[in-house]
């Protein structure tokens, strides 16, 4: 049975956001029998609830309370008021991922000792490392089914993964696969298998694919320790003299103003509002934001080095039928500077419906070439590139000087610039998913510039130490101690790899440390 | 009935239906396919700025294998757009004034591509621009045209139609 908590409960652990961080935090904790408010700005939409539509799908889960843009990067001039594409709905971007669950690399964890010094970027090792994080990747592929581990199938390959896969064998590539999915490919825990849906970024509506929305969240309620309160957007964090937290002011579905008391908050509104909101918090004791005596709070901002390449055939592909990711090549996400950069990319497959393909193939391009492209929709293969950027103090999150939210908040404004280490990687990856293609017959390839990104991460960096970063090894602000953050904004860099099992993998630890250390009463 | 209750897919039916159901609702403009095959009607622009701008966002988005019907839609959605919004009126009015004034219907492809390169940054060219991305590429009709099925789930997905069916790659 779900809980029922009171507003002035002191005894809980408030978790702001229902993602991949927040969702599976909040399940961890209540399976441990702690108590847990969980606060969930969007709607509780379920499974039947979501659309094989992309406008439609989009306007009814996105985040899109208003944003602004700067820098230097294309997202601010084709979506100047949409940096990021993610969602505001219970389960958060589970619902939308694509399901692709990689572990991180050893070296990833270690940048700034592998890579040295690269001018102009923040780089710095997490106070983790892979061997620590091993069990906590078992537990995470276990629990959200990830193929190809712990015996599970890899799931067929589509027709797009297809294609994808005889280029790379051409162009020599030897690591290509239908990749590490938290998809089920036979039936796994109460869900059924893949029914090749597509679609993947509207919503599974086969429950295929791994969401907290209809795994984690409602195996938490299931403990009665669990009350999970849509429509709560949490406007601020408060604190007492001594500087913990105490509590937290959120909005309510009418707009009412609410304050729910806590013994511990987990902050978990991905990486654009989990900054926004410590920044928010400020008060006479914390003039620069919450947790924020390092200035890290809103710096670093990654959203991995992307692009895409889309191929076209003399021949039909229809890559838009099945998984949206249905493949990789792994071959690329290695260290070796000599070509030109550091860090590595995987290339995974992606379609767009007409739909998006129309809005985001080269946003704002119209006329006979463009046309002559989209008329050959029904016959590409499409890739996405994620590599990993730098982390630079410049791309960050800050609070908006003028303009304010429903709620009389600063929004928040997204600078972002490439760095010259992100430039290049991204026309090599170019460059290679274009012979892959041309290597099976495309008579034209289009590179398409990165879309509002997806993968939102580093705003409240992990660090050894206080002055380098915002939370420990933990995920625990080093300023105060019953303050965690719980998403992707911990991340000290953001590796070659889908963040996505990293998060899960931290939250099940997060919530190890934080039982423990309200066993012990230090929280 | 009245004109917000007809939704836009309303407007590709046959028009002789819709030509009964439009005398009674203050219409300004129409127009029609010259093979009675579609009808537009609008409230605010008239039958010639309605042709005029259909002519326009078909230079926009040149697909030989769309008809007419499909730039209609997309006139007629932003004559309804326009019906609501005073700025947008006097935007597109003014445009496809110009765009009279130059004769660009009657220009030949080349001439109008400059011509459209010139304007691209107006906020006469990007109004109808905008509404083209989602007019035309968003309507189930031309999803059909161009070989995208579109909604899959009710179907049970692609499992069994057609998801690995590609047999023209040797290796694959």
């Amino acid at each position: 049975m779900a809980a029922k908590f009171d507003l002035t409960d002191n005894s809980v652990v408030v978790v702001i956001g229902s993602g991949a961080g927040g969702g599976t935090l909040s399940n961890e904790l209540a399976q441990k029998g702690i108590k847990v408010v969980l606060l969930e700005a969007g709607a509780r939409n379920e499974i039947e609830d979501f659309v094989n539509n992309e406008w439609e799908s989009f306007t009814n889960i996105s985040w899109l309370d208003k944003r602004t843009t700067s820098g230097s990067w294309r997202v601010a001039k084709d979506f100047p008021n949409l940096p990021a594409w993610i969602v505001k709905s219970v389960g958060g971007s589970t619902v939308h991922w694509a399901g692709a669950s990689l572990r991180f690399q050893e070296h990833e964890f270690k940048i700034r000792t592998t890579y040295g010094e690269i001018a102009g970027a923040n780089l710095l090792d997490w106070p983790i490392t892979l061997q620590e994080m091993e069990p906590y990747y078992e537990r995470a592929e276990d629990k959200m089914g990830v193929t190809g581990t712990h015996g599970i199938p890899r799931l067929p390959g589509n027709n797009n993964f297809k294609v994808l896969a005889a280029g790379a064998k051409k162009v020599g590539y030897q690591t290509v696969h239908t990749g590490n999915m938290a998809i089920n490919s036979q039936p796994r825990d109460g869900r059924g298998s893949c029914q090749q849906i597509g679609f993947c970024f509207q919503g599974c509506k086969s429950g295929a694919k791994w969401s907290t929305l209809y795994t984690e969240i409602p195996k938490g309620e299931a403990t009665g320790n669990l009350e999970v309160r849509p429509n709560s957007q949490v406007l601020k964090i408060e604190h007492n003299d001594k500087g913990l937290v105490t509590g937290v002011v959120y909005a309510d579905k009418q707009g009412q103003q609410q304050h729910q008391a806590a013994r511990v908050v987990c902050v978990a509104g991905n990486s654009i509002e989990s900054p926004r909101l410590l920044l928010n918090s400020a008060s006479s004791k914390f003039p620069d934001g919450l947790a924020n005596s390092s200035g890290q709070v809103g710096k670093n901002y990654m959203r991995h080095t992307t692009g895409s390449v889309y191929g076209i055939f003399d021949k039909p592909v229809h890559m838009y039928r099945g998984t949206t990711m249905a493949g990789i090549v792994r071959d690329e996400a290695v260290y070796k500077p000599e070509r030109g950069f550091a860090g590595g990319f995987e290339l995974e497959t992606l379609s767009l419906g007409l739909p998006f393909m129309a809005a985001f193939l080269d946003p704002g391009a119209w006329g006979p070439d463009f046309c002559s492209a989209m008329d050959a929709y029904s016959h590409m293969a499409g890739m996405w590139i994620v590599g990993e950027d730098m982390p630079q103090e410049t791309n960050r999150i800050t609070l908006h000087a003028t303009e304010k939210d429903a709620f009389g908040l600063p929004i928040p404004d997204v600078h972002f610039d490439d760095h010259a280490n992100d430039t290049a990687m991204r026309n090599y990856a170019f460059k290679q998913g274009s012979a892959i293609y041309e290597a099976v017959g495309a008579t034209r390839t289009i590179h398409t510039p990165p879309y509002p990104s997806t993968h939102n991460l580093g705003t409240n960096r992990m660090s050894e130490k206080p002055q380098d970063g915002v939370v420990n090894k933990h995920g625990q602000t080093h300023d105060i101690a019953n303050l965690f953050v719980s998403d992707g904004s911990q991340f000290t860099s953001g590796a070659a790899e889908n963040p996505t099992l990293t998060i899960v993998a931290l939250a099940i630890r997060q919530a190890e440390y934080i039982a423990d250390q309200m066993g012990k009463k230090a929280i | 009935m009245n004109q917000a209750s007809l939704k836009r897919r309303d407007f590709l039916i046959g028009s002789s239906t819709l030509l009964a159901s439009l005398a009674v609702m203050g219409t300004t403009g129409i127009v029609m396919a010259p093979d009675g095959a579609w009808a537009v009607s609008t409230t605010v622009l008239s039958s010639q700025e309605t042709a005029t701008l259909i002519k326009f966002a078909r230079a926009i988005y040149p697909h030989k294998k769309l008809k007419d019907a499909i730039y209609a839609n997309v006139a007629h959605s932003l004559d309804d757009k326009a019906s609501k919004n005073d700025q947008l009126k006097t935007t597109l009015q003014q445009g496809i004034a110009q765009l009279q004034q130059s004769k660009f219907a009657s220009l030949n492809q080349a001439k109008q591509l400059a011509a459209l390169k010139d304007m691209e940054t107006t906020p006469f060219f990007q109004s109808v621009r905008g509404e083209c991305v989602t007019g035309i590429y968003n309507n189930p009709e031309v999803w059909k045209i161009f070989g995208y099925e579109g909604p899959s789930a009710e179907l049970g997905g692609y499992i069994h139609r057609g998801f690995n069916d590609l047999a023209w790659l040797k290796d694959a």
